[in-house]
C-alpha cells in the first residue's frame, strides 16, 4: 500500500572515495548553514511588533454598552449555557429607578465573571447572546501569577464608555441591517421616557 | 628591574582581562551566531541585541544554589574548575599579539612569555587542560561524569599524537624555531604557514576542535547520552567555570592557528604599507595595526569553530577514534614525510 509517492528506494551501495573523506559534504553542509545568514527571519518581537489579527480572532470578551452607556446584559445566562467549558457564572439583579441610564432592561448582571483559565475561546457565548452583549475581541488574555486573578469581574469585561471596542467588523451584514430597521425594540435607545406598552 | 615588573604587570592584566572579555562574549556570539544560522535572531533582550547577555548568565551562575554531592571527593571536585580554567588561561601567555612596541630605546614584545620552547609548553599545557576534565568527572562519583571524563581523556590522547606531529612539520617548514614569537615573525615577508601546510593546517584544525572539546568532538558533554558528561553534577559558579574555560580554550586555540599558519599580526604587504604610511619600526601605530589584524584573525576562527559546532553533527566514539588513529595520524605523518622531503631538497634540512 502507498500513500504517499515521496518513498524512496534506499540502497546500500559502497560510499565513493569522495563520499568517504568526508570533506566535500561538510564543505557542503557548511555552506549550507552560511546561506542562511542572509535569509529572511520568520521571527516577531512581540511586544514590540504584533501579528495583524483577523477581524474575527476570538481574544478576551468584552461586554459591550449601548451607545447611551447601559449596559446591554439582561443576566438571561444564554451564554453560560452555551459555554461548553462553564466558564461563565452571572448573578441577575433587578433594575431600581433611576438606574436606567446603567441598564438598559429591568434584569441585568449584577456579577457577570468568566474564569479566562476555562475558557476554550469557542466564541459560543458570542453566538448565543441574543442582546448582541458578549462579544470577543482581538485582544490577548494577559499573563498572571495567581490563578485567582485569572476570573475576570465586571471590572475587567464590561467596555468603558472612553475606550469602547468596535465590534462591528465581527458581524454579518444580515445582523448589521437588521440593526439599521426601525421600530425594532433591541434597535432603540433609552431616551429617559419610553412610550407606554412597547415594553 | 622596576620597569620590568610594571610592563609585565600591565600585560598581564591586560591580557588576563582580555580572555576573560572574549570568553564572556563568545558565549554570546556563539549564540547570536548560532540563532542568525537558524534563522533566528539569537538573544536579544538583555540590552542592545542581547549584548548585557553574558552579565546576565555570569550573575544567574553566581547566585544560583552551589552543590557538591555528598559522595564526592570534595577537594578534587573543588579543584577540578579552578585547574581547568587555570590551563586554558595559562596557554595564552605566549601569543604574541602584536609586533613589539618601542619604548625609550627598548623595545618590548606584546607577549607576556617568550618561551624559546613554546610549542612544546604549549602542547603540555593545553594536555594538562583536560586533568581538569578528568579530576571533575571523577571525583563527582557519577557514572555519566565518569564516562565523560574518560572519553575527555581518550579523545585528548588520540588528537594530541596527530596535532604534535603536524606542528613538527610546521616546524621544519618554519626553519626550525619551536618560539611562538619566532614563528610568527618569520611568516612577515607576506606569505603564511598555510601556503607551506594546508594539509597540516587541516589535521590541526581537526585536533584543536578535538582539543577543546567543541562539536563535532564535544562528546565529554554530550547532555544527549551522558545528561551533562564530567560536569552533570556541578552547579552555579563551577559550573560557569567549566563552561567559561572552554570559551577561552576556544579563544587560545583560536589565536594559536592564526599565529602558526596564518601569520599572526602580519598581513600580505605589511611592510610596504608601513613604508607608504611613513610609520618607523617599533611605533605604537604598528603594533596597534597588528594587534587588530591578529585579532580579526582569532575572531574569524573564533566563528569557524561555532559555524562548525550548527553545521555538523557529534561523532560517535568509534568514528572519533577511527578519525583520530586511522586517518589523522596516517596523514600527519605523511604531512611529514613531504615536508621533509622537500625542505631536504631546498637545503633547509640537514641530517
Amino acid at each position: 500500500m502507498q500513500l504517499t509517492n515521496r518513498s524512496k528506494q534506499v540502497s546500500f551501495k559502497e560510499m565513493t572515495v569522495a563520499e568517504k573523506i568526508y570533506f566535500p559534504a561538510i564543505v557542503k553542509g557548511m555552506a549550507v548553514t552560511f546561506s542562511h545568514l542572509f535569509k529572511k527571519r520568520p521571527t516577531i518581537m512581540y511586544p514590540e511588533q504584533k501579528r495583524e489579527y483577523a477581524a474575527v480572532y476570538r481574544g478576551q470578551h468584552v461586554l459591550k454598552r449601548d451607545d447611551n452607556g447601559a449596559e446591554r446584559c439582561t443576566s438571561c445566562g444564554m451564554c453560560a449555557v452555551a459555554c461548553p467549558a462553564e466558564a461563565i457564572t452571572m448573578e441577575s439583579g433587578e433594575r431600581k429607578k433611576g438606574e436606567e441610564h446603567l441598564y438598559r432592561e429591568e434584569k441585568y448582571a449584577k456579577t457577570y465573571e468568566i474564569n479566562m483559565l476555562r475558557c476554550i475561546f469557542c466564541g459560543l457565548c458570542e453566538e448565543a447572546c441574543p442582546k448582541e452583549a458578549i462579544f470577543l475581541t482581538d485582544r490577548i488574555v494577559d499573563a498572571e501569577y495567581e490563578r485567582d486573578t485569572f476570573i475576570y469581574g465586571k471590572d475587567k469585561l464590561v467596555e468603558k464608555m472612553d475606550k469602547r471596542i468596535d465590534v462591528t467588523k465581527r458581524q454579518t451584514p444580515e445582523v448589521l441591517a437588521f440593526k439599521k430597521i426601525p421600530g425594532l425594540k433591541h434597535n432603540e435607545l433609552y431616551t429617559g421616557k419610553l412610550e407606554k406598552g412597547k415594553h | 628591574m622596576l620597569e620590568f615588573v610594571i610592563y609585565k604587570t600591565i600585560i598581564c592584566v591586560v591580557i588576563f582581562a582580555v580572555s576573560l572579555g572574549i570568553a564572556a562574549y563568545s558565549t554570546w556570539w556563539e549564540r547570536k551566531f548560532a540563532g542568525l544560522l537558524q534563522d533566528r535572531w539569537g538573544p536579544s533582550r538583555a540590552g542592545w541585541a542581547g549584548l548585557l547577555q553574558p552579565l546576565a548568565d555570569g550573575g544567574k551562575m553566581l547566585f544560583k544554589e552551589e552543590i557538591i554531592p555528598n559522595v564526592s571527593n570534595k577537594f578534587l571536585f573543588v579543584l577540578a574548575p579552578g585547574l581547568f580554567i587555570i590551563t586554558a588561561i595559562v596557554a595564552g601567555v605566549l601569543i604574541p599579539w602584536a609586533p613589539p612596541l618601542k619604548i625609550g630605546d627598548t623595545f618590548y614584545p606584546l607577549q607576556i612569555a617568550d618561551v624559546n620552547v613554546g610549542v612544546i609548553f604549549l602542547l603540555a599545557v593545553t594536555s594538562i587542560g583536560v586533568y581538569g576534565v578528568m579530576i571533575g568527572g571523577w571525583s563527582s562519583n557519577n557514572k555519566y561524569s565518569l564516562l565523560g571524563a574518560i572519553r575527555a581523556s581518550a579523545q585528548m590522547i588520540s588528537y594530541e599524537l596527530a596535532m604534535g606531529i603536524a606542528l613538527i612539520a610546521l616546524i621544519i617548514s618554519a626553519g626550525g624555531t619551536l618560539s611562538f614569537s619566532e614563528i610568527v615573525k618569520q611568516q612577515d615577508e607576506g606569505v603564511a604557514n598555510i601556503v607551506w601546510q594546508p594539509l597540516g593546517f587541516l589535521i590541526f584544525f581537526v585536533c584543536a576542535l578535538a582539543e577543546t572539546n567543541r562539536a563535532p568532538f564535544d562528546l565529554a558533554e554530550c547532555e544527549t547520552e551522558l545528561v551533562g558528561g564530567y560536569h552533570t553534577e556541578y552547579s552555579a559558579f563551577k559550573l560557569g567555570l567549566f563552561l567559561f574555560a572552554e570559551y577561552i580554550n576556544m579563544f587560545v586555540s583560536s589565536a594559536v592557528m592564526a599565529g602558526f599558519y596564518f601569520g599572526g599580526y602580519n598581513f600580505p604587504f605589511a611592510h610596504e604599507f608601513y613604508d607608504k604610511m611613513g610609520w618607523q619600526e617599533g611605533s605604537w601605530l604598528i603594533s596597534l595595526t597588528g594587534f587588530f589584524i591578529y585579532f580579526i584573525k582569532t575572531l574569524i576562527f573564533i566563528s569557524v569553530f561555532m559555524w562548525i559546532r550548527w553545521t555538523i553533527p557529534r561523532f560517535r566514539y568509534d568514528q572519533l577514534m577511527n578519525l583520530g588513529w586511522k586517518a589523522l595520524l596516517p596523514l600527519s605523518l605523511l604531512n611529514l614525510v613531504i615536508t621533509m622531503v622537500y625542505e631536504y631538497f631546498r637545503g633547509n634540512l640537514q641530517f
